[in-house]
């Protein structure tokens, strides 16, 4: 088992395997993004009390959605990189935190614009919004880490250490609407309940969650398959590989 | 359209979180791509660059 | 050595260090109070308002006051090469984390408390609020120990140091911050402060549980 996993986890044959993969997952976030942002801005009827300004939802909870999954990405990523020692989950923990840290951006300023109309005020310190800030400074202090060490390698694995240790406030985020009562909504969408809002008003919404989903994939494996030529730049395959598009850069 | 483009009088809120969107992901796109095309061009920049020391 | 032994020498030796250079073990308390004083002239000596802001004041500074204490923590043994020899040499390392942290607790936390009591009551804060502000220092400042000495572990020695641990450091610390605050000031209001103390006693066992190993693995990761 560990060597069907070895082969996929080897750079060599991660990066042949993946040629094909970033072109899908483009035009499949394309589709669905059209079809998500269609089905958000024209077909969802106005909330009722909201108006349409509620359909900043469309981005916000997504955009809050990855937040969280794209550091339990890395979270995982690390805990491989660390136990087993595989590169390529290096790679991927580096890779996914610039795009986990735009998320987090993009859910406070959405939220902050959409509470502007609903709220009447660009902040509130509320339990939910303010761990989505701590988030933020999470991701860019995993960030600033990496960049401090010069070695690559060492500066992935402090990285994932670093996460590691973060990991334990994603549950205080993720609870913290039930912990306190506060301003903010509560989740939209759980499980096991029935979601409160309207199904016209909650497929778009899971589309938009879709397609952000597939965006983080297209664009981390691209910034991975850049990283994987770098790791292995001294291996056979990757000159033959530089050497090829030297040889078209020349001819 | 211009319905649309109101958006019940919420349409400055609803058009600049979809505009700041576009902007943060577009970026985000650009410089993913980037990071995978520099890498090989400058893998394949340095070997070439050796070549020349090698020849003179 | 046993692990007990182990424990005691890397206290002793943290302890022993801090007596030679008092220095250094001082300057964390006094940045401590004088970021405290500084809110009175900045607010203004209206004792109502002091006594509002005082939990919070008191909190804020011991955290800041803890982010520079921890630069040194792993710093001295990195510069003379100890620490590299300690990681090389089979040590338990998540042993001596849990020392290193405790001696930190000894040398930064248990000041803070006691010197959080005049400070406080500068500040219009007494009482059963006071005791509740304690207990919920007390168990803060020890996982705050726990804590700042795995991301020590992981930023010694790199250029931007002080700053960037602090920086690493700070967002972790909120948690703590959210529940100590909110204990004081619940007990400021004559409501409970036990579920929020519950809660900082939860985050010290998984403190004292989790973060020796994260140490360790930083100091491996970094001096391997």
């Amino acid at each position: 088992m560990f060597a069907f996993l070895h082969k996929y986890a080897s750079l060599m044959h991660f990066y042949r395997l993946s040629a094909r993969w970033s072109g899908w997952l483009a035009l499949a976030t394309a589709l669905l993004m059209a079809y998500g942002l269609y089905g958000g801005l024209v077909t969802a009827p106005a909330d009722y009390q909201q108006g349409d300004s509620f359909r900043i939802i469309y981005i916000h909870v997504p955009s809050a959605w990855m937040s969280l999954f794209i550091y339990m990405c890395m979270a995982g990523a690390g805990a491989v990189a660390l136990v087993w020692k595989i590169k390529l989950a290096e790679i991927w923990l580096r890779a996914s935190a610039p795009l986990g840290a735009s998320f987090t951006f993009l859910a406070l300023v959405t939220g902050s614009i959409w509470g502007k109309p609903m709220w009447g005020t660009w902040w509130v310190w509320d339990a939910r919004l303010t761990s989505e800030l701590i988030l933020l400074f999470l991701y860019v202090g995993i960030m600033a880490l990496d960049n401090a060490i010069e070695d690559r390698r060492t500066g992935a694995r402090a990285a994932a250490v670093l996460t590691l240790i973060g990991v334990v406030n994603i549950p205080i985020i993720h609870y913290s609407v039930e912990w306190w009562s506060t301003l903010h909504q509560g989740p939209t969408v759980s499980k096991l309940d029935r979601p409160s809002i309207h199904i016209d008003m909650l497929i778009p919404l899971l589309v938009m969650a879709i397609a952000f989903t597939t965006f983080y994939f297209a664009a981390a494996l691209a910034r991975v398959r850049g990283g994987i030529l770098a790791y292995d730049r001294n291996t056979n395959w990757v000159r033959e590989l530089v050497g090829r598009e030297a040889a078209r850069g020349h001819g | 359209m211009a319905e649309f483009l109101a958006m019940g009088g919420y349409g400055a809120y609803v058009w600049s979180s979809y505009a700041i969107t576009a902007l943060v992901l577009g970026i985000n796109a650009l410089l993913a791509r980037r990071a995978e095309r520099t890498a090989l061009q400058a893998l394949a920049h340095d070997l070439t660059g050796d070549d020349d020391d090698a020849t003179a | 050595m046993s692990m007990a032994g182990v424990f005691a020498a890397v206290v002793r030796r943290e302890l022993r260090r801090a007596a030679r250079s008092q220095s250094e073990a001082l300057y964390p308390l006094i940045f401590f109070v004088l970021a405290v004083i500084l809110y009175p002239f900045a607010l203004g000596p209206d004792p109502a308002l002091l006594a509002r802001v005082a939990a919070g004041v008191v909190w804020v500074a011991a955290l800041l006051a803890a982010s520079l204490s921890l630069d040194t923590l792993f710093r001295n043994d990195y510069g003379d090469g100890s620490l590299e020899l300690v990681v090389l040499s089979g040590a338990p390392l998540a042993l001596v984390a849990l020392a290193k942290a405790s001696a930190h607790w000894l040398l930064s936390g248990v000041p803070i408390l006691l010197l959080a009591v005049p400070l406080a009551l500068a500040l219009e804060l007494g009482g059963t609020t006071l005791v509740i502000l304690l207990a919920s220092l007390a168990l803060g400042s020890a996982c705050m120990s726990l804590i700042g000495t795995a991301v020590s572990a992981l930023t010694v020695g790199l250029r931007g140091g002080g700053m960037l641990l602090a920086m690493l450091i700070l967002p972790l610390y909120i948690p703590l911050l959210i529940f100590g605050a909110a204990a004081t000031s619940n007990a400021a209001l004559g409501l409970g402060a036990a579920a929020e103390l519950y809660f900082l006693a939860g985050l010290l066992v998984l403190a004292v549980t989790l973060t020796p190993w994260a140490t360790a693995a930083a100091l491996k990761i970094r001096m391997g």
